[in-house]
């Protein structure tokens, strides 16, 4: 077990492109760390660099205190699990949890030992005789990580390892990870395009985006402080909306200009903090949840419009209301039971103690 | 158009479909037939004359596709003549060490090349089907010229060193092509699992490529088997003969030719690539149209 | 060290002062080395075997016939100037073309065939008609001598029998011309065949019943589906094939060795005669060396056509 540094680590390939443009982190011992970003970010060549996969143009990656740049993969004690599984056809199940270790020497008592211990764990105990071709996609997806496990390696290394399941498979999957690591508490890294995934499996959340980090923190974090626009519309389903505004002093206080005339009063609380953007033209960002019908809301700092909805979808549990606005396109989470119909004005509530002003200039939240 | 008139039509489409179906597969068998019969023909026309006397092949009034009086006597014939018993000997052994040489020249190469990107590999693969397109006619006088010059005419080692020529460039291109198939994620877990490159090879790729192997040992078996062009101008000497050209230069002699042995022994000769085809043939027929669809 | 965001964004510190230690850089030039002493093998092989006896042949076809003294293209001239080897040009040309058309036609209508079979039937007729390919062509060729055999033919017997004339099958050249074709689409059209079935088969069945649908007839269907689609497998068989056939030597030496009077000839076969039969290893040389240009010529396409496979691929 150790920790993980990475230090200015850029990443150029043949041609001058840079994957990865200098980003630096720190990964605590045990630690669940989640990089998620769009496809291209950068976020599977920092995790290939770590890995050993990948030259690192210029930087240093530390693992557990000693600097590793120039260690090949095998001599790194990382273990990774890959989005195709990449388990050996040709070998059983024991012998692809048992091969690292066989290469490494290690007896065959012991072997057997930590082969059966991670199968216990992850309950692939009577698959061990079987083929991967003779397994589901699930029980592939155990395999892999069984052959990470017996390893017990200092670091876990996940490139999207649930891709590749479907969607139902994905969801216990998830919590099977989570459950691993609860019980071996080896500092992981995991990347990931799917936000959901690394809101629920992470200690910390690294944002990548370009090749740089937009932001790192715990999820809550994340979730209500983004730091940046591209944070605030990528962590969250649905989105954050995102309305081109102006603020507006008015009698001591501020108010919100949206297109179609809508005003929309700011909070006493954050008048200081947008006291200088007055006048000036910006983003409304707010939640679809902030963003409610008028019944259930009691809550002070809330503001209240009328418009209509465009298309109505009913999930059930509640209703999302999508309504297109001048430069924009928003949506509102309603409760079941309150009606609405597409081009029926209705009055929404926002609950402005959630908003966020982004400054259009800099993309940074305000 | 009313719902009236179509549905008759719709009747009268369905039945032509059906007739005309039945007609393509007609047509398909009495082709195939046809074809059967002329690519077997030849084979079959060997066998029953390999089992007629010399009287009975002589004798102008039968029907030359009827046996009247069957005989092993010119398979007997064969097998007890030293002669040719060493053409079978001088075959397999020449085979057996091209064969193992070729797999392991191709299997080596084709690793580096699909896998350990290196200077000149583009360069080297390029090569490699190139060679591949240079035909055995073109090279025999001076490799002749060369054997020649390394005292190994009418040796059979001169064979084996001339027949990877033949053997090697389509073995290492079909192999590139099984190698490459790999997913690269499987050569990173064994990299991690702290496999080195012989180890990758040997544990990994061999192993998963198994199919691609056995189909290139195919090739490499019939290929040496069947060579000629090289014996033919390289061995002079009955005693290093292999099967091709012994049977075609020493069971003719003078103009009275024994043909049943002559069939005898070219069905003979012809007999291990055919057993290997009859139990392989998935695998030969990979081989054949790897290098195609790969290429 | 706590999870906490604050540490996350590490104090900058200055990248690693010293040089970025080789030992990664090592590791890739060794994987060079290991790389090139895999591929030596195949090296000395291109290079000893097919690089310098190629070049070697350019050599000794500029020498005289005691290999003493160089005569420049002498003997290239004196080839072109004999009636029996401009004979030898165009022998092997007629040969090669019609051979390799009549084997892609057949090998193109019974691949047709093959594949309007149900499936399971398909195992069996492949396995039979491959037949011709497996058995070694200098073997199979003995069998066809004997069945063109002047007095004992047993393709004039049948002909006889359903009222035709006796062929004098290698006695005349042009039915010795037409014997040794015969031969060699019999042994090629099956590989064709099979490269052909290959390639229908991975034409996915979607398309024809897409086209089924826009209308289109069979014939349409093979028109504007099967033969795009095998357009490349159909030209590479081809390209090759054509070296293959042209470069030819076993049915040649076989069934007619040259004869009747040299007119069967092709390259290969009078290369042989005259280098290593009548001893005259330069002018030999000399005559496997025409083929080198209509060989390039071929290559260049094939490769050609690999490499746009190869681009489109990726």
């Amino acid at each position: 077990m150790a920790q993980v540094t990475l230090r200015k680590i850029i990443k150029e390939y043949e041609g001058g492109v840079q994957a990865v443009k200098g980003i630096d982190l720190d990964i605590a011992d045990h630690e669940f760390v989640v990089l998620v970003g769009p496809s291209g970010c950068g976020k599977s060549t920092t995790l290939r660099m770590i890995a050993g996969l990948e030259e690192i143009t210029s930087g240093e990656i530390d693992i557990g205190g000693a600097v590793v740049n120039d260690v090949p993969p095998r001599d790194r004690d990382i273990a990774m699990v890959f989005q195709n599984y990449a388990l050996y056809p040709h070998m059983s199940v024991y012998e692809n949890m048992a091969f690292g270790l066989m290469l490494r020497k290690f007896p065959k008592e012991e072997i057997r030992r930590r082969v059966e211990n991670a199968a216990k764990i992850l309950d692939i105990g009577m698959l061990l005789d079987r083929k991967p071709k003779a397994l589901s996609g699930g029980q592939r997806q155990r395999v892999a990580m069984g052959r990470a496990i017996v390893r017990d390696p200092k670091v876990f290394l996940f490139d999207e390892p649930l891709s590749n399941l479907d969607a139902k498979l994905r969801v216990q999957m998830r919590t099977e990870i989570k459950k691993v690591h609860q019980t071996v508490r080896t500092t992981t890294v995991y990347v990931t395009h799917d936000q959901v995934e690394a809101m629920t499996l992470a200690d910390r959340v690294v944002v990548m985006n370009h090749g740089v980090i937009e932001q790192v923190g715990p999820p809550q974090e994340l979730y209500h402080h983004p730091r940046t626009r591209f944070v605030a519309g990528f962590i969250g389903s649905p989105a954050m909306n995102f309305i081109p505004a102006t603020v507006e002093a008015r009698s001591g206080g501020l108010v919100l200009r949206l297109p179609q005339g809508i005003e929309l009063a700011v909070p006493a609380a954050r008048v200081a903090k947008y006291q200088a953007y007055a006048g000036k033209q910006v983003t409304f960002g707010i939640r679809p949840e902030h963003l409610t019908d008028t019944q259930h809301v009691s809550k002070a700092d809330i503001a209240i419009f009328n418009a209509a909805p465009e298309v109505v979808e009913p999930m059930g549990m509640e209703t999302l209301a999508h309504i297109r606005m001048e430069g924009a396109e928003i949506c509102a989470r309603l409760d079941p039971t309150v009606p609405a119909a597409p081009g029926v004005p209705m009055p929404l509530a926002a609950d402005m103690g959630n908003m966020h002003l982004i400054d259009d200039a800099t993309g940074l939240v305000i | 158009m009313s719902a009236a008139s179509m549905v008759p039509g719709l009747g009268r489409r369905v039945g032509s479909l059906r007739s005309e179906r039945r007609w393509a597969l007609i047509t398909a068998y009495v082709s195939l037939i046809i074809a059967a019969i002329v690519m077997l023909a030849p084979p079959l026309y060997m066998l029953l004359t390999s089992l007629k006397t010399s009287a009975e092949i002589a004798d102008l009034g039968g029907n030359p596709w009827l046996i009247r009086t069957p005989t092993l006597e010119n398979y007997t014939a064969l097998l007890g003549n030293e002669m040719f018993r060493g053409f079978f000997i001088n075959s397999i052994l020449v085979t057996v060490m091209v064969v193992i040489v070729t797999m392991v020249i191709s299997v080596l190469a084709a690793f580096a090349l699909a896998r350990m990107k290196f200077w000149g590999s583009q360069v080297l693969a390029t090569g490699v089907f190139l060679t591949y397109l240079v035909p055995d006619t073109l090279l025999f006088i001076p490799l002749y010229q060369i054997v020649g010059g390394l005292g190994l005419l009418n040796s059979i080692w001169g064979l084996v060193l001339v027949y990877p020529t033949l053997t090697v460039p389509f073995c290492t291109w079909i192999m590139i092509g099984y190698f490459a198939s790999i997913p690269k994620e499987l050569d990173e877990a064994a990299l991690i699992d702290g496999a080195n490159w012989m180890q990758m090879l040997t544990r990994i790729f061999i192993p998963v490529a198994l199919p691609g192997i056995i189909a290139a040992t195919i090739f490499a078996f019939t290929v040496s088997w069947a060579a000629f062009v090289y014996p033919t101008a390289f061995i002079t000497q009955p005693d290093s003969m292999p099967l091709t050209i012994g049977v075609v230069s020493q069971l003719i002699r003078g103009d009275t030719f024994a043909w049943g042995q002559l069939m005898a022994g070219a069905l003979l000769a012809a007999l291990p690539p055919v057993i290997v085809y009859a139990f392989l043939m998935d695998y030969y027929i990979a081989g054949l149209t790897a290098g195609a669809t790969k290429g | 060290m706590a999870p906490d965001s604050s540490a996350a964004v590490a104090p900058a510190r200055p990248p690693a002062a010293r040089p970025p230690s080789n030992a990664m850089k090592r590791f890739a030039r060794r994987r060079s080395t290991i790389a090139f002493l895999m591929t030596l093998p195949l090296i000395s092989v291109i290079a000893g075997l097919v690089a310098w006896p190629a070049s070697y042949a350019i050599y000794l076809a500029t020498l005289n016939r005691r290999m003493t003294a160089f005569i420049g293209l002498e003997n290239f001239d004196i080839l072109l100037d004999n009636e029996t080897f401009r004979a030898v040009i165009w022998q092997s040309c007629f040969f090669a073309i019609t051979a390799v058309l009549l084997k892609a036609l057949i090998g193109f209508w019974l691949a047709h065939m093959l594949h309007h079979l149900p499936t399971k039937g398909q195992r069996k007729w492949r396995g039979m008609l491959l037949v011709p390919w497996v058995i070694p062509p200098a073997l199979s060729t003995l069998g066809w001598w004997w069945m063109f055999d002047p007095s004992y033919s047993s393709i004039n017997y049948l002909l006889n029998a359903i009222g035709g004339p006796s062929i004098p099958w290698l006695g005349s050249p042009w039915w010795a011309r037409i014997s040794v074709i015969i031969v060699n689409v019999w042994y090629g059209a099956p590989f064709f065949m099979i490269m052909y079935l290959a390639a229908l088969k991975s034409v996915p069945e979607q398309l024809y019943e897409a086209a089924a649908i826009d209308g289109a007839s069979g014939w349409q269907g093979l028109r504007h589906i099967t033969l795009p689609m095998m357009q490349n497998i159909i030209s590479i068989t081809v390209l090759f094939s054509l070296i293959v056939t042209f470069a030819n030597y076993d049915i040649v030496r076989v069934l007619t060795n040259g004869g009747p009077r040299d007119l069967t000839q092709v390259f290969a076969s009078y290369a042989f005669q005259v280098g290593v039969l009548s001893g005259n290893i330069p002018r030999g040389a000399a005559v496997s060396l025409f083929m080198f240009p209509l060989l390039a010529f071929i290559a260049y396409f094939v490769l050609k056509g690999v490499n746009q496979r190869n681009k489109e691929m990726a």
